[in-house]
C-alpha cells in the first residue's frame, strides 16, 4: 500500500511536470530559437524556416491558426511566447498593431529591401509579399477580357457568381477598398446587388468557387492569384489542375484604377522573449532567398525590388496595381464586416 | 469567542470531520466545473465594447433561426429511426437480429465533423455519386440535372440525424426491453393489433426514457462545431467561433454563449425531472424478449432493409470512403507526423479518462455517504460542464487560466525572482481540464449506476467488521464494480479522442490531436490527408459500442 502511495506520488509529479511544460522553461537554454505564430498554412512556410534554420542554426517554432492568433498574444499579455506573426492580410497586421500586442523595430536591413508602402510607418510590421484579388472566369462561357468590381453587382452577371464568405479576411480587404473608393451607401448598394447575383450561399475557400466555376453552377468568381498558380501546378490532386485549366484570369479595373492588393506581412510581438532573434527573423524574410522563394513556391509577388515573379505569374498578366493605401483599407475592415451582416451576404 | 462558536456551530452540522472534508473536497470539484461558467458570464457582462445590439440586430437572429430548424430536423429523423430500430429489434424476429443490436449503435464511433466531411467529399460535384451519374447518362454540367445540395441545412440535418439516432436507439432499447410483456399480451388478449400495442402502451411507457435520448441528441447537436461551419450552416456555435475569432470579438461571442447556455440548462432540468419519473413499477417477471413476433417474407425484408439502412448511412459508406482515401495513399503516410499525432491524443485522453474516473469517483462516494445539501449541490453543478459547447468551454477556460498564470508569474516574480512562463494556459494542462469539465457528468453517471447495483449487504459487512469508509473503498466497493469504472474511462477516453472545438483553440504550440489533423486538412478541402487520424478515431470509438451493447443486455433473458 506505501509502495503503491509512492508510486501515485511519483507519477503525479512526473504528470503535472509534463503537461505544464511550457515552451519559456527552456528561455535559459543555450538553443536558439524564435516562436512564430502564423496565419499562413504550415506547407507555405515551412520551407523559408527551414532555410532561416540552416542559415542561422536558430530553431523554429511554429504554431499555426487559421483563427485567433492576436486573441490569444492578447489574452497571453506579457507572458505570450510569441515573437514574431506571421499573416496573410493586412487587416491582421493593423489589427495585431491595435490590439497592443506588437512593437516598433528599427532595422537598415528591412528599410533597404522593402519599399516605405508596404512598410508600418510606424515601425511594427512589413509586408512581405503582395497578392491581388482578382476574377476567375470560365474560358468557355465568359467572353469578356476585362471587367471592374463594380461591374459584378451588374445584372448581367445574375447567377452566374461564386464568392467565398463576404467575413472572410481577402473579401473585407476587398470590400474596405471599395468604401474607400465610393463612400459607405454606394459600396452597400453594390454589395447588395453583388448578393443577389450569386449563384450559391457563399461556402468553401477561393479554390472551391473555381471548381464551381468547372461544374458550371457560375461563371465568375473571385480569388487570389496565388490560388490559381497551385492548382495549376498540383500534383497532389491533379482533378484542380483540370479545374485551373477551364478557368481564365481576369485583373479587375487594369485600365482604370488598378487590380486590388493585400500583403501578407510579418509583425514584432510587443513581449517576444527572443527579440534579436525574431528580428534576424523578420530580416531573413525580406532578403534575396525568402522573396524568392516567396515567388517561385508560393506563386505570390514578391516586395522586394529586384526579384521577379515565377513564370506562371507572369503569365496572368500585366498587373496594374492599386495604389490605395493599406492602412486605409485596414481602417475600413470593420465597417466592411458590418456591411456584410448588414446586407446579409453570407445567408 | 464568537469566531470559537462559529466554528464549533459547524463542526456540528456534521456528523464527523471526515464529512466535513469530503464536503470541501465536493466543493472544491464543484468549484473548478463551476469556473469556466462564471467566466463566461463575467466576460459577457464586462464587454466594454458592446456588439449586443449589432449581433441583435444582425447575425444573431439568424444563429438561432437556423439553429432551431436545425435542432427540430434533427430531432424529429433521430426519433423516427431511433424508436423504430429500437421496437423492431426488440419485438420481432428475424435473421441476423442479433447482430444488428449493436450494428445499429456504429454511427456512435464516427464523430459528426467526419461523416459531414467524407459525404461532402462523395456527395459532391466531383464526388464518386454525381461524377458517375453524369457519366451514365451522359450529362455534361450541373445546368443539365438537378441534385440536392448537400451543403446546406437540409444536408446538415441528414448528417447529424444518422450520426446521433444511436442516442435515442439505446434509451429506448433499454425502455422497452423493462416494459413486461404481460401488458402487450393482455391487449393482445383485448384484441388490438401490435401496432396499436405499440403507438397506446409501449410507446407512452417508454417516453421519458426516449425524450432523455432526444436531450442527447439535442445537447450533441448544439455542441457541434466543425460539421456545420464545413456545411456553411451557420448555428450559434459557428457563430461563437466566428464573432470570437474572426470578428475578434470575444464579449459578443461570450453573449452568445450565454443564450446556448441557458437553453441547455433547460434541457439539463428537463432531463433531470425526468430521470426521476421514470417508473420502475412494471412487473418485471416476463420479458419482451421471451417471445419475438415472426414476420412474413415480405415484412421479414422490409424489416432488414429498414434495420441495415442506418447503419450504412451513418457508418458504413463514411468508412469505405475513409479506407479508398487510406488505400489511395498508403504509400504517402508520413509515419513520424502520424505517430506524434496518434501519441498526443492518447495522453490527452488517457489522462483525461483517469482523471474524470477518479473525480467521479470521489464525487459518487462522498454523494452516497455524506448527503448534505452542499454536496448534492456541488454535484449538480459539477455536471453542468457537459452543458457547455465545445467553442463556449474553450472560452471559459482559458480566460480564468491566464488570470491565474498570471498570478503565478507575480508571485514567482516578486518573491523568489524568477521569470516563469505561461504554466497552464498554453499547455495541456488547459486542454485537459476543459476535458474534465465537459466530461465529469459521463464518469458521473457511469459511476453512479455502478454503485447503485452494488449490494448494501456488503459494504455493511466491510464497515462492521472494522474496516475504514476509505478501506472499504479501495479494496471492497471499487473491485466489484470494475465494469463501471472501465465503462467510464472507456466513454470518457473516446470522447476526449474525438473531441475537437476545445482541442483547436486551447492548444499550444507545435501541439496538433488526430481531431485537429483531419480538421486542419478539412479546411482546406484535403480530406485524403486525413483519412488516416480520422480512421483511428473511429476505429477507437468501437470499443466503447462493444461495451454498450453488454450493458444493455444485462439482465435480459433469452
Amino acid at each position: 500500500m506505501r509502495f503503491m502511495k509512492k508510486i501515485l506520488l511519483f507519477s503525479l509529479t512526473i504528470f503535472i511536470l509534463n503537461t505544464t511544460y511550457a515552451e519559456s522553461w527552456s528561455s535559459g537554454n543555450t538553443l536558439e530559437e524564435v516562436n512564430v505564430y502564423s496565419y499562413r498554412q504550415p506547407y507555405l512556410i515551412e520551407p523559408i524556416l527551414k532555410r532561416f534554420t540552416e542559415k542561422t542554426g536558430i530553431k523554429v517554432n511554429v504554431l499555426f491558426a487559421g483563427k485567433g492568433l492576436v486573441d490569444k498574444m492578447v489574452q497571453e499579455g506579457e507572458n505570450s511566447p510569441a515573437d514574431v506573426l506571421l499573416t496573410v492580410d493586412i487587416g491582421r497586421l493593423s489589427g495585431a498593431v491595435n490590439s497592443g500586442v506588437s512593437q516598433s523595430f528599427k532595422s537598415g536591413i528591412v528599410d533597404s529591401n522593402i519599399p516605405p508602402q508596404y512598410r508600418d510607418p510606424n515601425g511594427h510590421w512589413v509586408g512581405l509579399t503582395a497578392r491581388a484579388r482578382v476574377i476567375f472566369a470560365s474560358i468557355d462561357r465568359v467572353i469578356e477580357n476585362e471587367i471592374t468590381y463594380e461591374e459584378l453587382a451588374d445584372p448581367k452577371w445574375k447567377g452566374r457568381v461564386c464568392v467565398r464568405s463576404g467575413q472572410n479576411d481577402y473579401n473585407l480587404a476587398l470590400f474596405s477598398s471599395l468604401i474607400a473608393h465610393h463612400g459607405e451607401i454606394e459600396a452597400t448598394n453594390w454589395l447588395r446587388d453583388l448578393k443577389a447575383n450569386l449563384a450559391r450561399t457563399p461556402q468553401g475557400n477561393d479554390r472551391d468557387q473555381v471548381k464551381g466555376i468547372y461544374s458550371g453552377e457560375c461563371d465568375i468568381s473571385i480569388g487570389n492569384t496565388y490560388y490559381m498558380a497551385e492548382m495549376r501546378t498540383n500534383e497532389k490532386e491533379p482533378q484542380q489542375k483540370e479545374w485551373a485549366a477551364n478557368t481564365k484570369i481576369i485583373m479587375p479595373n487594369a485600365e482604370g484604377r488598378g487590380t486590388h492588393m493585400n500583403l501578407s506581412g510579418v509583425l514584432l510581438a510587443r513581449y517576444a522573449p527572443n527579440l534579436e532573434n525574431g528580428i534576424r527573423l523578420i530580416e531573413f524574410l525580406t532578403e534575396d532567398v525568402a522573396q524568392e522563394m516567396y515567388a517561385d513556391i508560393n506563386y505570390e509577388y514578391p516586395l522586394k525590388a529586384g526579384v521577379g515573379v515565377s513564370d506562371m505569374v507572369a503569365s496572368f498578366g500585366e498587373l496594374n496595381a492599386d495604389t490605395l493605401d493599406l492602412i486605409t483599407i485596414a481602417n475600413g475592415r470593420e465597417m466592411a464586416s458590418k456591411m456584410v451582416d448588414l446586407v446579409g451576404f453570407d445567408e | 469567542m464568537v469566531w470559537q462558536l462559529f466554528m464549533r456551530a459547524i463542526f456540528n452540522k456534521f456528523s464527523y470531520q471526515k464529512e466535513f472534508l469530503e464536503t470541501l473536497g465536493a466543493l472544491f470539484v464543484a468549484s473548478i466545473i463551476a469556473i469556466p461558467i462564471l467566466a463566461i458570464f463575467y466576460i459577457a457582462f464586462s464587454a466594454d465594447d458592446n456588439i449586443w445590439t449589432h449581433l441583435a440586430s444582425t447575425v444573431l437572429p439568424g444563429y438561432i433561426i437556423t439553429t432551431v430548424i436545425v435542432i427540430s430536423g434533427v430531432s424529429i429523423i433521430t426519433l423516427l429511426i431511433g424508436v423504430s430500430l429500437a421496437w423492431i429489434i426488440t419485438v420481432y424476429e428475424f435473421p441476423f437480429r442479433r447482430i444488428m443490436e449493436w450494428l445499429c449503435l456504429l454511427p456512435l464511433a464516427m464523430p459528426a465533423y467526419i461523416v459531414a466531411y467524407t459525404y461532402g467529399d462523395f456527395l459532391d460535384y466531383t464526388g464518386f455519386v454525381q461524377s458517375n451519374l453524369r457519366f451514365l447518362f451522359g450529362w455534361d454540367s450541373i445546368k443539365d440535372y438537378w441534385f440536392p445540395d448537400i451543403y446546406s441545412i437540409g444536408g446538415s440535418i441528414f448528417i447529424m440525424a444518422f450520426v446521433l439516432y444511436p442516442y435515442i436507439y439505446i434509451t429506448s432499447r433499454a425502455a422497452f426491453l423493462r416494459q413486461s410483456i404481460t401488458l402487450i399480451e393482455m391487449s393482445s388478449i383485448l384484441g388490438k393489433s401490435s401496432l396499436y400495442s405499440f403507438f397506446h402502451i409501449a410507446l407512452p411507457m417508454a417516453r421519458p426514457a426516449i425524450i432523455i435520448g432526444l436531450i442527447l441528441v439535442i445537447m450533441e447537436t448544439m455542441n457541434e462545431f466543425a460539421a456545420f461551419e464545413y456545411f456553411g450552416v451557420d448555428t450559434l456555435s459557428v457563430g461563437v467561433y466566428i464573432t470570437w475569432l474572426g470578428k475578434n470579438n470575444l464579449g459578443g461571442a461570450a453573449q452568445i454563449a450565454i443564450f446556448m447556455l441557458l437553453f441547455v440548462f433547460l434541457l439539463m432540468m428537463i432531463e433531470k425531472g425526468l430521470r426521476k419519473k421514470r417508473s420502475f413499477t412494471q412487473n418485471n417477471k416476463k420479458q419482451i424478449s421471451a417471445n419475438r413476433i415472426k414476420l412474413s417474407k415480405g415484412r421479414l425484408v422490409l424489416v432488414m432493409i429498414i434495420c441495415i439502412l442506418p447503419v450504412l448511412i451513418g457508418f458504413l459508406l463514411p468508412s469505405l470512403v475513409l479506407f479508398d482515401f487510406i488505400l489511395e495513399r498508403i504509400f504517402e503516410v508520413e509515419l513520424l507526423e502520424y505517430s506524434s499525432l496518434l501519441f498526443n491524443s492518447l495522453f490527452l485522453s488517457i489522462c483525461a479518462a483517469i482523471l474524470t474516473t477518479i473525480l467521479g469517483i470521489f464525487l459518487v462516494n462522498t454523494h452516497s455517504t455524506s448527503n448534505n445539501l452542499i454536496i448534492r449541490l456541488s454535484v449538480t453543478i459539477s455536471r453542468l460542464g457537459y452543458a457547455l459547447p465545445g467553442v463556449v468551454l474553450a472560452i471559459g477556460v482559458i480566460v480564468p487560466l491566464i488570470a491565474v498564470d498570471g498570478v503565478l508569474r507575480n508571485i514567482f516574480g516578486q518573491y523568489f525572482n524568477i521569470t516563469i512562463g505561461l504554466i497552464l494556459s498554453g499547455t495541456l494542462m488547459a486542454i485537459i481540464y476543459a476535458y474534465i469539465v465537459r466530461f465529469l457528468t459521463i464518469s458521473f453517471g457511469t459511476i453512479e449506476s455502478g454503485f447503485a447495483t452494488l449490494n448494501p449487504d456488503i459494504t455493511a459487512a466491510s464497515r462492521l467488521l472494522g474496516k475504514s469508509k476509505f478501506s472499504t473503498l479501495i479494496k471492497i466497493q471499487l473491485p466489484i464494480i470494475k465494469p463501471a469504472l472501465i465503462m467510464s474511462a472507456l466513454l470518457v477516453f473516446v470522447d476526449s479522442m474525438k473531441e475537437l472545438p476545445a482541442t483547436l483553440i486551447l492548444r499550444p504550440f507545435n501541439f496538433d490531436t488526430l481531431a485537429t489533423n483531419v480538421y486542419t486538412y478539412a479546411s482546406l478541402s484535403d480530406i485524403g490527408n486525413a483519412s488516416l487520424p480520422a480512421m483511428t478515431i473511429v476505429v477507437a470509438g468501437l470499443f466503447p459500442i462493444i461495451l454498450i451493447n453488454r450493458e444493455l443486455n444485462r439482465g435480459r433473458k433469452g
